[in-house]
């Protein structure tokens, strides 16, 4: 069982102040075994912060990221499954599944992990998974006005990835669970 | 060495004292009284000693005043075998030496107060007034110290079975005032023995003793009949003379805080003028800030355990009293350094948040009275001073955490005034922290203007001079972050107040200066862009007011944008508009959003001359303006025709040819036919194609280097043919897509191209898209004519 935080969008300082208390007090130290984030943190007091939850930290570059050596994408391999990482202003039409789908062939992985819509998503295609954590501040955003603070934790288990998105709605969290499996080690479809 | 002198005669006295205990024991066992009165005299004898110090005569007397205890039982078991007090108490006055005889009259002076057959009153006076035979300081003090702890049960104290009219208690009373009395002058007299240089050593020696003063002080405590009443016309007045005619700073100190520690609380509140009436009386050498806080905090404590005294507090007019003498005393003690009177103030400040937490008035008195105490000292360049006077701002931002009711003490701006830069600007920083911690929302223009005032440190530099190099450049942008946060707490709901808080606070932020504005400027965007998108979704007031319509908030927006793009931080300038622009564009305000494209384009053009930046700005650009549906034909033609042009402007050519097939998109919306031009479509694809080829030809000419970024690209360019087959472009045609798939067939051939697994994931794709079971996509990928599949 390996614990994935999938999180981003944070946009602090410029469209919020911080993470929401609830979000942070479930953050604790020691929990987490890798941290992937879709990037647009923007400052490195955030950066600071994420490492202290985990140090095994993933970042790719958001279009308002303060550090500019981020890179645009980021592969990697946790147990069974291939991630890939992306911020999403780079694919256009943005939020384009399609889009998404192509880069996904492109990166050649089983989940795919992007942001910039700030709306969660996860949902199956040809290619695998793409996953949405949304912001996890609520930040506002050009193509979703209407935002509730999330982000997601995957725990991946052999072939089978349970993904669990925790949401902020009307002050309170809320879980909800969804189940991916791939049919086997070599390739990467499911 | 004299500390081992002091040890051998304590030990020699002390040998003496026991074995004459002895003897005395074994006279009052076989009932002899002459040979008890003559064995005791003796014992009492080594109390006559000068040659211990105050810790070791001490440790005699102990021993002495236990011995004495049997000796006393006896004098009492003698009176109920029917000897006579009088007799004895003339008998014991024939003992040789003067200390010897003192200790024994008080012994039985206090068997004939029990015996009651002489009034109480006679003999206590009788025995306060033949003390006074002995002057030497500190046998005077430990024998009087006996008087009055062997008395102490024969006084009508609250507990005791002895009760008594008022004149007995105010007999009782006079006792032990005026032992009191003797006792400081002796103690105080021990300052003046001795030589000059050893004063340090007397004066630790004297604070070893001052507990036997104070003892006296706990005594009239406890005294039955000392009501507020008798206190304050008698006890406190009594004493306070005293404290004051002594002149002694030790004793004053000590005996001060004794009085605020001994009494109740009550008596406190109303004795209130009488004890602050004192502190100016006192020595200046005498530390007032201590006495002061003491009772102040003692009197927060009182006020905090029990409600029912608050409106005494009140009545009393507690906080105008304390606030008049420390006024006075700062008035009085001109050599009183910045940092003492701060904290006078500061506790007077907390005495107010206890007691009258709900008197802001009270507590903006506090912060005037310490402006005016500044205003002498002028700006502080004292360490100690600036660190109190932050504990005192902080004060009423712990109290309350609430900001807003901190902006409404008209002098907490002017306490500010006077600390230095730094610590100004650390106060700064503690008060957005407050905000941020609190979720403190400062919901009015007013409120906004009073709060940047209060954290001006920070938003602007000083006296306009700059701060350069003498700033942490982390620590800058930690400063300016936490002023950016703020932002997002500077809010309200009404769609009037906002816009009038955003105008305020760009006020504010622009007066920043180029080093501060990329970090603070961002924020206030973003809020109103919030602001405009509400205001969007609420109802449409065609009689508002002028300056609330979302063009209005727009134009001032280009306005601030502007000075970021002077202010040399033109990527992000230009990201901030494209954000203005969709705005603009959920407004449907088409000229405006028209009006942000210009603006962004010509930033791209003069000031975004670094390749990858160019590759992110024109990314940014594509994606917005694919997202445009304000736009009329022609607008729409001539930016994205620009955008085409810059594209394939680009430095490296795979960059140039990704933005090219990325403008493809801007030829096909989903949402309306007449967004979907299938031509354009392909002639961009076409054309990223040639520019594929080119960077193949360079590729299979510099055999092996770089090779594998370009067949990559066909790859990436096959995907978008399929992408567009499937949204039903007509121009997509079958053949196209497989002339694209040969052509990636036979360049793989020519060598190893590094983009093979994207080939296999995308022909597996067109294979799962062709066994599709709903025909309309199936049909679409028949059309492609593949044979082979790897």
């Amino acid at each position: 069982m390996v614990l994935v935080l999938a999180l981003g969008d944070l946009h602090v300082p410029h469209r919020a102040a911080d993470l929401p208390p609830k979000f942070k007090s479930m953050l604790v130290p020691g929990k987490i075994q890798h941290i992937i984030c879709t990037g647009n943190l923007c400052i490195k007091e955030i950066h600071d912060y994420l490492k202290t939850i985990c140090p095994d930290l993933h970042i790719v570059r958001g279009e308002f990221d303060e550090d500019a050596r981020y890179p645009d994408t980021k592969t990697l391999t946790i147990g069974q499954f291939k991630l890939g990482l992306c911020h999403g202003h780079q694919v256009i039409p943005w939020g384009d599944l399609d889009s998404l789908a192509m880069l996904q062939r492109q990166l050649d992985v089983d989940i795919l992990v992007t942001g910039h819509t700030h709306q969660f998503t996860a949902y199956k295609h040809e290619g695998g998974v793409v996953i949405n954590p949304g912001s996890a501040t609520g930040a506002c955003s050009s193509i979703n006005q209407d935002v509730n603070p999330s982000f997601v934790l995957m725990d991946i288990d052999g072939l089978r990835v349970v993904v669990y998105v925790y949401e902020l709605i009307d002050g309170e969290v809320k879980v909800d669970k969804i189940d991916f499996k791939k049919a086997s080690t070599s390739t990467s479809a499911p | 060495m004299i500390a081992d002198d002091d040890e051998k005669w304590l030990a020699a006295a002390t040998a003496a004292v026991k074995q004459n205990a002895f003897y005395m024991q074994r006279a009052i066992d076989s009932n002899n009284l002459k040979d008890a009165l003559k064995f005791s005299a003796q014992m009492l004898g080594e109390l006559r000693t000068s040659k211990l110090s105050p810790h070791k005569y001490y440790e005699l007397y102990i021993r002495a005043s236990d011995e004495l205890r049997s000796l006393e039982m006896f004098f009492r078991d003698e009176t109920a075998r029917g000897c006579s007090i009088a007799e004895l108490y003339e008998l014991v006055q024939h003992a040789g030496n003067i200390l010897p005889r003192l200790y024994l009259l008080c012994t039985i002076g206090s068997v004939y107060i029990k015996s009651k057959d002489v009034a109480a009153k006679d003999i206590l006076k009788d025995l306060v007034e033949m003390c006074r035979a002995v002057q030497h300081p500190l046998r005077g003090l430990f024998l009087r110290s006996y008087l009055a702890q062997v008395t102490r049960d024969k006084l009508p104290s609250i507990g005791s079975e002895l009760e008594g009219d008022t004149e007995t208690h105010m007999d009782a009373l006079e006792f032990v005032l005026q032992n009191f009395t003797e006792m400081n002058k002796l103690w105080v007299r021990m300052q003046h023995q001795g030589p000059t240089r050893e004063k340090e050593k007397r004066e630790k020696e004297r604070n070893e003793l001052r507990d036997l003063v104070g003892k006296n002080l706990h005594i009239l405590g406890q005294l039955e009949g000392v009501d507020l009443v008798v206190y304050r016309d008698t006890v406190l007045p009594r004493i306070l003379e005293q404290v004051v005619n002594c002149k002694d700073e030790l004793a004053q100190c000590y005996l001060m805080d004794c009085i605020i520690q001994v009494f109740p609380d009550d008596f406190h509140l109303q004795t209130l003028d009488v004890l602050l009436g004192a502190c100016p009386q006192l020595q200046p050498s005498v530390d007032i800030k201590t006495v002061l806080s003491g009772l102040m905090e003692r009197l927060s404590n009182y006020a905090a355990s029990s409600v029912e005294a608050l409106p005494n507090f009140l009545q009393v007019d507690a906080f105008s009293k304390l606030n008049h003498a420390i006024g006075k005393v700062v008035e009085a003690q001109v050599d009183l350094p910045a940092s003492s009177s701060v904290t006078l103030y500061l506790f007077l400040l907390k005495f107010t948040l206890h007691v009258h937490s709900d008197r802001l008035d009270y507590v903006d008195q506090v912060l005037g009275s310490c402006v005016s105490q500044l205003s002498a000292t002028g700006k502080l360049c004292d360490d100690k001073a600036s660190k109190q006077i932050v504990a005192f701002l902080s004060a009423p931002l712990e109290k309350f955490n609430d900001v807003v009711t901190i902006l409404k003490l008209t002098n907490y701006p002017r306490v500010m005034e006077y600390l230095d830069h730094d610590t100004n600007k650390a106060m700064a920083i503690i008060i957005i922290q407050s905000i941020l911690k609190n979720d403190t929302r400062i919901a009015t223009a007013d409120e906004v203007d009073a709060l940047f005032e209060l954290i001006k440190g920070l938003i602007k530099d000083f006296d306009g001079l700059t701060d350069n190099d003498e700033i942490d450049e982390e620590d800058f942008q930690e400063e300016q972050n936490s002023v950016a946060r703020l932002v997002h707490f500077l809010y309200n709901d009404d769609p009037e107040e906002m816009p009038k808080i955003i105008f305020r606070i760009r006020k504010h932020i622009l007066t920043g200066g180029p080093k501060r504005l990329p970090l603070t400027i961002p924020p206030l965007v973003f809020s109103a862009l919030k602001l405009i998108r509400r205001m969007r979704g609420g109802d449409e007031n065609p009689f508002g007011d002028d300056t609330s319509t979302p063009q209005k908030i727009l134009q001032l927006l280009t306005e601030t944008v502007e000075v970021l793009a002077d202010a040399s931080a033109s990527e992000l300038a230009l990201r901030l508009y494209l954000q203005c622009a969709q705005a603009a564009n959920d407004c449907e305000l088409e000229t405006v959003a028209y009006e942000f494209f210009t603006k962004a384009y010509l930033l791209y053009e003069e000031e975004i001359s670094d390749s990858k930046a160019q590759v992110t700005a024109l990314r940014l650009i594509i994606g917005t303006l694919q997202r445009m549906r304000v736009f009329n034909v022609e607008n729409r033609d001539i930016l994205t025709h620009k955008a085409t042009g810059y594209s394939a402007k680009l430095l490296k050519k795979p960059d140039q040819c990704r933005a090219v097939y990325e403008c493809a998109h801007l030829y096909w919306a989903e949402e309306g036919e007449n967004l979907k031009d299938g031509e354009r479509v392909v002639l961009c694809l076409k054309r990223a194609q040639k520019i594929a080829d080119a960077v193949q030809k360079m590729a299979n000419a510099s055999r092996g280097a770089s090779s594998t970024g370009s067949v990559s690209l066909y790859v990436e360019l096959l995907n978008k043919y399929l992408y567009f087959l499937e949204k039903g472009n007509p121009q997509v045609t079958g053949e196209t897509i497989q002339s694209l798939a040969e052509l990636i067939r036979s360049e793989t051939k020519k060598a190893e191209s590094g983009a093979g697994t994207f080939i296999t994931s995308t022909l597996r794709y067109m294979e799962f898209q062709r066994q599709q079971e709903d025909g309309g996509m199936s049909e679409k990928y028949q059309k492609i004519k593949m044979e082979w599949f790897e």
